[in-house]
């Protein structure tokens, strides 16, 4: 802020006292009535509002064989995700997700801006599903402020009760969805409807529940404002060429109430539209603030008044802040969506996808540790025969029962001297140990590697191998 | 946490903590508001305030964009918080806090839970016979799983045993091999000593005639001239390995006529054994495990080599 000036001198002799204030460093909010708005981009946010929670809501419900199709059991240490079991040796998955889920942000924030924030964002979806409960029940934005000032009438009180109500009742069914990823939602609601609920289930419903209520029904912005780190860092991977809400100086200004045809004056009429139906409370006016969450309500807005007054879209558009300094064509900014930071983007994105879903197509669901007995290098038997002896962990990760042949491979005249089968059931892990014998002139001293092969005998596809290490002793 | 030299210490960090925490709501407190120098018009009336008043770099100024005031009654909280926290747990240096938590105690609280669940399983087994216990299948598996976590470092995981740690799955026992002797020797441990009868038995050449001598008690390969030397000297031995190398399974010395050896039968390890002697300990495992698994992994070792009886049991 270069505008700052020290108080002027005058030109009489006693200089001004130089004037005071006490400004605050934390104050009350100021609320904040977001008018309704309909059009393009209040569509796509609908349609995100349903397809997310439609999956967030319905999937607890889905069945797979007798169980839940997506279940995070944290008890038992096993993530069912439809036909797939994962256990926590499985944990690079979630990695990969997290790498998926970062790079995703970055690339359509480097397009778009704060795509995610305006449309996708649980914090906007929730808050989008409270704002319209309460538009139906208290009305529309000049209905809601006309409430608020009013004095508490049984009216007042009664609408009040009634929203705060039904936002609760969204927020425990949020609760109780979020709590029936990791307790099966049937035994919940059983549960619940029998009050023996546990101590810890009954903390995480409530816990989520009044976060979701708080958040969407009180916070709303300030969550976005201050609290969310996502928030802060989008900004750094904005650029030049990235997409977002700018209203057209050029076409707008100077504005005025008078009309929008007289040619001096600019397209903008003042109505101040985009400022009331902005959920952040700030006026795009003036240019790109940190505050706009890129949700694109004041483009329908001002897209709506402009239809009104016959005057031409995109006064308020989306936009790049190069295509307003060089005047690009629509064609242009196209063009420089696809620049090499977002080309980056898109192809590591798309080599972990792949190598993601080919490894989870691939997965065989059985899993195999070779353990050396550390007690013992190599035995030497009487027979002249060299003995290793090996723990074998074996994790059958699949559902159903099988039974596994032990292979051992790598050294001439290598075998087994214990049992070559074990049964296992479903979702267990055995350690078992196995003796390997090689006769005395086979391999060289000191350590040879070998091969371990498990594979069920009902489904030759369901095989691992592990190397190992056999140790010939110097004699 | 007496890890303090002197009491001073632990004085000075609860001094640090208090005054830190009392520092920050002093900080809180003079800085929820600001004195701001504002311009002024050409009328000398005052303008906004669009900056705190601060300046860096010459023209970067702060601007006037006040956190929300819940913002500032959430660090009230966590003060509040703080001081409830170090009232109630550890954390002013030596004060032990008014709830004696310690993390030992939350170790011991997890044992408590896991031994009433897991407890009445193992006492179950307590009151069994030894021999029926190795016979039920759960028990086996309790018992080979408790076998590889606490035994399978020395004996190996299929007890076949190392150098000086026996094998525990053939019919040579040091101190014998009845189901209560195993849990004997589990529970209280052993102490194998063999003395040095290097000095006892003579000469370098005496003792390679005394191994000799062993060697040919179990057939294996040996002079037999420096046997029939050696076979004097063996009196010295037959106090505890008695006559013929029997062994003797109440003081634990291993029979010598059979080709298993715990510590190798070569004709250098066994002048070794005799010049030096050998010492080796079986750690006891009463208070470590409690008697209640000792019962099951004591059932399962037994289990080892008497598999046939155990099927016979088992029908």
């Amino acid at each position: 802020m270069s505008d700052i000036q020290p108080p002027e001198i005058r030109d009489h002799a006693d200089p001004v006292e130089p004037q005071y204030a006490t400004i605050k460093m934390y104050a009350s909010r100021e609320d904040i009535y977001p008018r309704e708005v309909t059009g393009f981009f209040a569509n796509w946010r609908w349609a995100c509002v349903w397809l997310t929670q439609l999956v967030f809501y319905g999937v607890p419900w889905l069945a797979w064989n007798d169980r839940q199709a997506v279940l995070f059991d944290l008890a038992a240490r096993k993530f069912y995700l439809f036909g797939i079991v994962l256990w926590p040796q499985d944990f690079i998955y979630l990695t990969a997700l997290l790498i998926i889920c970062a790079y995703s942000l970055f690339l359509f924030t480097t397009v778009a801006g704060r795509l995610w924030c305006g449309f996708a964002c649980p914090q906007t979806v929730y808050t989008e599903i409270f704002m319209w409960v309460e538009r139906k029940i208290e009305g529309s934005r000049s209905a809601r402020i006309k409430l608020s000032k009013q004095n508490w009438t049984l009216a007042k009180v009664s609408k009040k009760c009634a929203k705060h109500a039904i936002w609760l009742g969204i927020a425990l069914w949020t609760g109780i969805s979020f709590v029936g990823y990791f307790t099966p939602i049937k035994t919940l609601m059983q549960e619940i409807l029998l009050v023996t609920l546990g101590p810890w289930e009954l903390f995480w419903v409530l816990f989520y529940a009044l976060a979701t209520y708080g958040n969407a029904g009180w916070m709303r912005e300030q969550v976005c404002k201050y609290m969310c780190p996502y928030a802060r860092f989008q900004s750094v991977m904005f650029d030049q060429d990235t997409l977002i809400v700018t209203y057209d100086q050029q076409r707008g200004e100077p504005r005025s109430t008078k009309t929008a045809k007289n040619p001096v004056l600019g397209s903008c009429i003042d109505c101040s539209i985009c400022v009331q139906v902005c959920p952040t409370g700030i006026d795009i006016r003036d240019g790109l603030q940190y505050e706009c969450i890129g949700c694109a309500a004041c483009v329908d807005a001002c897209d709506t008044v402009m239809d009104k007054i016959g005057a031409p879209k995109g006064l308020i558009r989306f936009s790049t802040a190069n295509a307003i300094k060089n005047n690009l064509s629509e064609q242009q900014v196209l063009k420089s969506i696809f620049r090499s930071r977002v080309l980056i983007y898109s192809a590591i994105l798309v080599v972990i996808v792949s190598v993601l879903a080919i490894n989870l197509l691939t997965r065989v669901p059985l899993k195999l540790d070779v353990i050396r007995d550390r007690g013992s290098m190599g035995r030497e038997l009487n027979e002249g025969v060299i003995e290793n002896v090996y723990k074998l962990q074996i994790m059958n990760t699949a559902e159903a029962n099988h039974i596994y042949r032990i292979k051992v491979s790598g050294l001439d005249s290598i075998r087994l001297d214990s049992p070559d089968q074990i049964e296992l059931p479903g979702a267990t892990t055995k350690a078992i140990p196995v003796r390997v014998h090689v006769d005395h002139d086979h391999g060289k001293q000191g350590s040879n590697k070998i091969w371990f092969q498990l594979e069920a005998i009902d489904n030759p596809a369901l095989q691992v191998k592990e190397k190992a290490v056999f140790i010939i002793p110097h004699n | 946490m007496a890890d303090f030299t002197s009491d001073f210490w632990g004085a000075y960090i609860a001094l640090l903590t208090v005054l830190s925490i009392i520092g920050c709501g002093v900080l809180l407190w003079t800085q929820a508001t600001a004195k701001v120098k504002i311009s002024t018009d050409a009328n000398g009336e005052p303008g906004p305030v669009e900056t705190t008043g601060h300046l860096w770099d010459e023209d970067l100024g702060e601007l006037n964009n006040p956190l929300p005031r819940w913002w500032m009654w959430l660090f009230v909280l966590t003060i509040i918080f703080g001081g409830i926290y170090l009232y109630l747990y550890p954390g002013l240096g030596t004060y032990a806090g008014k709830l004696g938590w310690q993390s030992s105690g939350q170790y011991q609280k997890e044992l408590k839970i896991a031994d009433a669940e897991y407890g009445p399983l193992f006492e179950k087994y307590l009151h069994q016979d030894l021999k029926a216990v190795a016979a039920d299948p759960q028990a086996h598996l309790i018992g080979e799983r408790l076998f590889l976590t606490y035994c399978a470092q020395c004996h190996g995981s299929d007890a076949h045993g190392n150098k000086g740690f026996p094998n525990l799955t053939d019919k040579d026992w040091l101190y014998g091999g009845a189901p209560d002797v195993i849990k004997t020797t589990i529970m209280y441990g052993r102490n194998g000593q063999m003395p040095p009868m290097g000095a006892v038995v003579g000469t370098d050449d005496e003792v390679r005639n005394v191994a000799h001598y062993v060697l040919s008690l179990s057939g294996s390969t040996h002079d037999p001239i420096k046997a029939a030397f050696g076979k004097s000297k063996f009196t010295a031995c037959i106090g505890c390995h008695s006559a013929g190398g029997i062994g003797n399974q109440a003081l634990g010395a291993p029979a010598l006529n059979d080709k298993i050896w715990l510590y190798g039968g070569s004709l250098d390890t066994i002048m070794e054994t005799i010049n030096k002697g050998r010492k080796n300990t079986m750690p006891p495992f009463k208070d470590f495990l409690g008697e209640a698994k000792v019962q099951v992994l004591a059932a399962y070792v037994w289990s080892l080599s008497n598999e046939a009886e155990i099927k016979a049991a088992q029908k």
